[in-house]
């Protein structure tokens, strides 16, 4: 490989505008970070809002440099050279503080005392309920998505595909996944989360889960509204749209990684044994959250006799292992390192259920445009998902993969336009094969 | 049987993917530029930052030992046709019962002095690119001689780092030697807005040097001096075949080679870039320096030599190309200047988007598609070219052949509102823009073979 290497440019290729977007930013950042490690004592709402302004100022500077001086179009220029978005020291920097947040959130939510206080005005507003930690989480994670979000949406203002699914999943974040639970707290009723269910939420359709919601009628709704989504929304959904109808459009997971994480996509390893790796994890998880239900539904059923020890235990494990370390510590603690989507492609069972159906049974596809691919590598180096969309695309052959989630990067990168993402039912038995590969006989498609 | 391949390029690669595929033959593809295969075209990006080096590879290194195709990183230096033979610069020397030329191109130069400065190179090479980036460090601003396609990469290299670069262009606006006049116009105003210094009408008259022996500036047709780090020559490329012009093949521009892509000397291929066809397909050029017809030529010859002979037959013309933020795809025959015999269907937003479709006067049957910064399907514009589709038709169905991602606003109603105007018709859209109408469109055609 040591033939193939040039040297970085030495001298930033960020213009002073852009340097001062960034500082600013990285300000407001830092008084958060102050916020959080001076606990009470540095613990206003004052500091967190000159901290949100400074940020969102900041990155509003940054954008206007870095896209809006030329015409719209791809703007990846220096991604693989700078510190932050290429592994360097910034990014291991980014990826340590966001994972110490999140083993605070989930284990020593004390260690967030600073936070909390900070966030208690806004949360006597909103939900007329003090702030915990979780609250502060939201908080945060929504005007990430928010921010990060007009950014992309900026970032992409000549394609209307990503403009319109980023504006989905902000609409989805602060509607459906903020504000609404907030005002269900205020109104007295349960801290309903209506977009995300069963099994990516794990906790959604337990039996301790159900002993509190069949209390409400709104609670009992909740409950079968998740199983419903689960078994006949999402095959349904899946089957039109693809997976991405849920994962690029309405999750919140998938709103962070498409807009705080963007910046990150290109990390996403592309070997075949990540590929392998892959399978292996989601459908394990999938068998996992399975098994670990049935087990607390069972042992309900059987008068506590059968499992009470193991399945409480069980239960506990995932969601420490799963629940906590998985997605949330590595899943967005490591964006800078391992990409915006490790969580989605590795671990989600939500996901992997969709994954089987879009791979199976889905009208959705990536077509390949005649023999036009020159095989540069852009569709699978900004691949958030580790799909090497190039296999696929040089040898003109459609791309049905259960982990693609839709986003429409590789279309939008590939300097050729040789990509399209597609929803039809007319070949849906075929695939598409016999007319989308023109240049290549169709028998000269398999291995090589 | 032993094949040997000099050039690992798509050309090459191809033909060792291939021939792999249909046969056992033992298969050595050498190179003298790169270890691996990579992609050319993508060049840039790695210097942009996009991508790094290693994505350039379209297949894992482990994938050619895998296939069983052997790799060589050495120069041929000698090819003796009769003893079926040729040798490395490290004197080894490999016999061949079947020899595959695809060496590709080399920079055009011109006889300017002081090419042998510090600062003065073309781009082609994986070499080039290194030196190029190597070149970057303080340059203040660069001069790209050439208005094509390889000049605009260039631009766009330097401009993604921030250096200004000024392009010298023979003609009156930018690639106005293939593009027609308005989109050539529509381009040349986009790189204005990239802030690229282009001088129009202008050429290199000479490169001049510092007292270190570096370019410090060039100095126009006009006698204007521009002070510059760094000159890129990108005048286009000329096969790279010096190396076999003794060796008893016949040798024009390229290696003359027949329709099934044999040269002059029994069991001597040559494909892709370096190959010069005695007899082009009628619309087509003897030498095609494009990606595409490397490949297609890699696929031919792979047929042939695998024991079933294929005549290289490209097909309907295509090729795409990007100009910035531009896309560019054309489909069929579309000339610069307009001949007498055909007529053009033109639409553009006047800034980013245009479509243009060609048709002859006497019978309106469509043959060729210009497009900027909009997607067409190829299989789809390829089967109206080959069928000769008359004008009406293809405008009715022109929602099939949109590529565009979803969601992006549809410019086919205003090719049928010009088209309405200027004939003075009603015919209106019969298409959808969705798969499923393109894949019945298409499947048509199956049936029919």
């Amino acid at each position: 490989m040591e033939s193939l290497s040039i040297s970085n440019p030495s001298p930033s290729l960020l213009s002073w505008r852009s340097k001062v977007g960034l500082v600013l930013s990285s300000v407001g950042f830092f008084i958060l970070l102050l916020i959080w490690f001076s606990g009470q004592s540095f613990s206003n709402w004052k500091a967190l809002m000159v901290s949100f302004l400074l940020m969102g100022f900041g990155i509003r500077i940054f954008v206007r440099e870095e896209y809006s001086r030329f015409p719209g179009g791809i703007k990846n220029n220096g991604v693989w050279f700078r510190s932050l978005t290429a592994r360097g020291i910034w990014g291991w920097l980014l990826g340590l503080i966001l994972t110490l947040f999140y083993v605070c959130l989930y284990w020593f939510p004390s260690y967030l005392v600073g936070l909390i206080q900070a966030f208690e005005g806004l949360s006597q507003s909103l939900r007329k309920a003090p702030a915990d930690a979780w609250f502060v989480y939201g908080s945060l994670y929504t005007f990430a998505v928010v921010i990060m979000g007009m950014k992309f949406i900026y970032k992409y203002r000549h394609q209307r595909y990503q403009q319109i699914r980023t504006w989905s999943v902000i609409f989805f974040q602060l509607g459906f996944s903020y504000l609404l639970p907030g005002v269900l707290v205020s109104l007295q009723q349960p801290e309903l989360y209506f977009t995300y269910f069963w099994p990516l939420s794990y906790a959604n359709a337990t039996p301790a889960t159900w002993s509190w919601q069949s209390q409400t009628f709104l609670g009992a709704f909740f409950f079968f509204f998740g199983l419903f989504l689960f078994f006949v929304a999402t095959p349904i959904l899946t089957w039109f749209f693809g997976k991405r109808w849920y994962c690029s459009w309405v999750c919140g997971c998938g709103a962070l990684a498409e807009t705080a994480g963007d910046p990150f996509r290109h990390l996403s390893s592309k070997t075949n044994a990540a590929w392998r790796l892959e399978r292996w994890l989601i459908y394990g998880i999938l068998g996992l959250v399975v098994a670990v239900t049935a087990m607390l539904w069972i042992n309900v059923y059987t008068d506590r006799a059968l499992l009470e020890e193991s399945s409480a235990l069980f239960y506990k494990t995932y969601s420490f292992l799963i629940g906590g370390l998985f997605s949330g510590v590595v899943g967005v603690g490591f964006y800078p390192l391992l990409g915006n989507r490790v969580w989605c492609r590795f671990g989600c069972p939500m996901a992997a259920w969709m994954g089987i159906w879009q791979r199976k049974a889905s009208r959705f596809r990536i077509t390949v445009n005649g023999g036009q691919c020159i095989s540069c590598g852009n569709c699978s180096t900004y691949c958030e998902m580790g799909i090497d969309v190039r296999q696929y695309a040089q040898r003109g052959q459609d791309i049905v993969r259960a982990s693609c989630v839709g986003c429409g990067i590789c279309s939008a990168v590939c300097p050729r336009g040789v990509l399209r993402l597609e929803n039809a039912s007319g070949d849906i038995l075929r695939r598409g094969k016999d007319v989308g590969i023109i240049h290549v006989p169709s028998s000269s498609v398999g291995v090589l | 049987m032993r094949v040997i391949i000099i050039g690992n390029g798509i050309a090459g690669s191809t033909a060792a993917r291939l021939i792999r595929k249909q046969s056992d033959h033992s298969i050595l593809m050498i190179s003298e530029e790169s270890e691996y295969f990579f992609s050319r075209t993508a060049l840039m990006y790695v210097y942009m930052g996009h991508l790094q080096a290693k994505d350039l590879y379209p297949y894992e290194p482990s994938f050619w030992s895998k296939n069983k195709i052997d790799l060589l990183h050495a120069q041929v230096v000698e090819l003796d046709v009769v003893n079926k033979q040729l040798k490395t610069h490290a004197g080894q020397v490999y016999d061949y019962d079947v020899l595959i030329i695809a060496t590709g191109s080399i920079p055009n130069q011109q006889h300017w002095e002081n090419l042998q400065l510090e600062g003065v190179r073309g781009f082609y090479h994986w070499q080039d690119l290194q030196y190029i980036s190597a070149n970057s460090e303080g340059l203040r601003r660069a001069v790209v001689v050439g208005g094509g396609l390889i000049g605009v990469e260039l631009a766009e290299m330097f401009h993604s780092r921030q250096i200004p670069v000024t392009m010298l262009i023979r003609e009156s606006s930018y690639w106005s030697n293939v593009l027609p006049r308005e989109e050539s116009v529509l381009v040349s105003n986009h790189l204005k807005a990239h802030h690229i210094d282009c001088r129009y009408n202008t050429s290199l008259q000479a490169i001049l040097p510092d007292e270190s022996g570096r370019c410090a500036a060039v100095r126009t047709n006009h006698g204007e001096e521009i002070a510059t780090g760094f000159v890129g020559l990108t005048m286009g490329v000329r096969p790279n075949v010096e190396l076999f012009r003794s060796t008893g093949l016949e040798v024009d521009k390229g290696i003359l080679v027949d329709a099934y892509l044999r040269s002059s000397v029994p069991d001597v291929y040559a494909i892709g870039d370096c190959a010069e066809l005695k007899y082009p397909p009628e619309g087509r050029k003897s030498i095609e320096a494009v990606w595409y017809s490397g490949r297609k030529m890699g696929e031919t010859v792979a047929s042939t030599i695998t024991g079933n002979p294929t005549e290289y037959q490209p097909g309907v013309w295509f090729n795409s190309a990007k100009f910035f933020d531009l896309e560019y795809q054309v489909y069929g025959t579309i000339d610069p200047q307009l001949p007498e015999e055909i007529d053009t269907l033109f639409w553009t937003d006047g800034q980013c988007r245009s479509v243009r479709i060609n048709f002859r006067k006497k019978d309106q049957t469509v043959i060729g598609f210009n497009l900027i910064g909009v997607r067409y399907r190829q299989e789809v514009c390829e089967q109206w070219i080959k069928e000769g589709t008359c004008l009406e038709q293809v405008l009715e169905q022109l929602a099939l052949a949109n590529f565009d991602p979803e969601f992006t606003p549809e410019v086919e109603s205003n090719l049928l509102a010009i088209y309405n105007e200027r004939f003075n018709k009603q015919i209106r859209s019969k298409s959808k823009r969705d798969l499923s109408s393109v894949i019945t469109f298409l499947k048509k055609k199956f049936t029919v073979l």
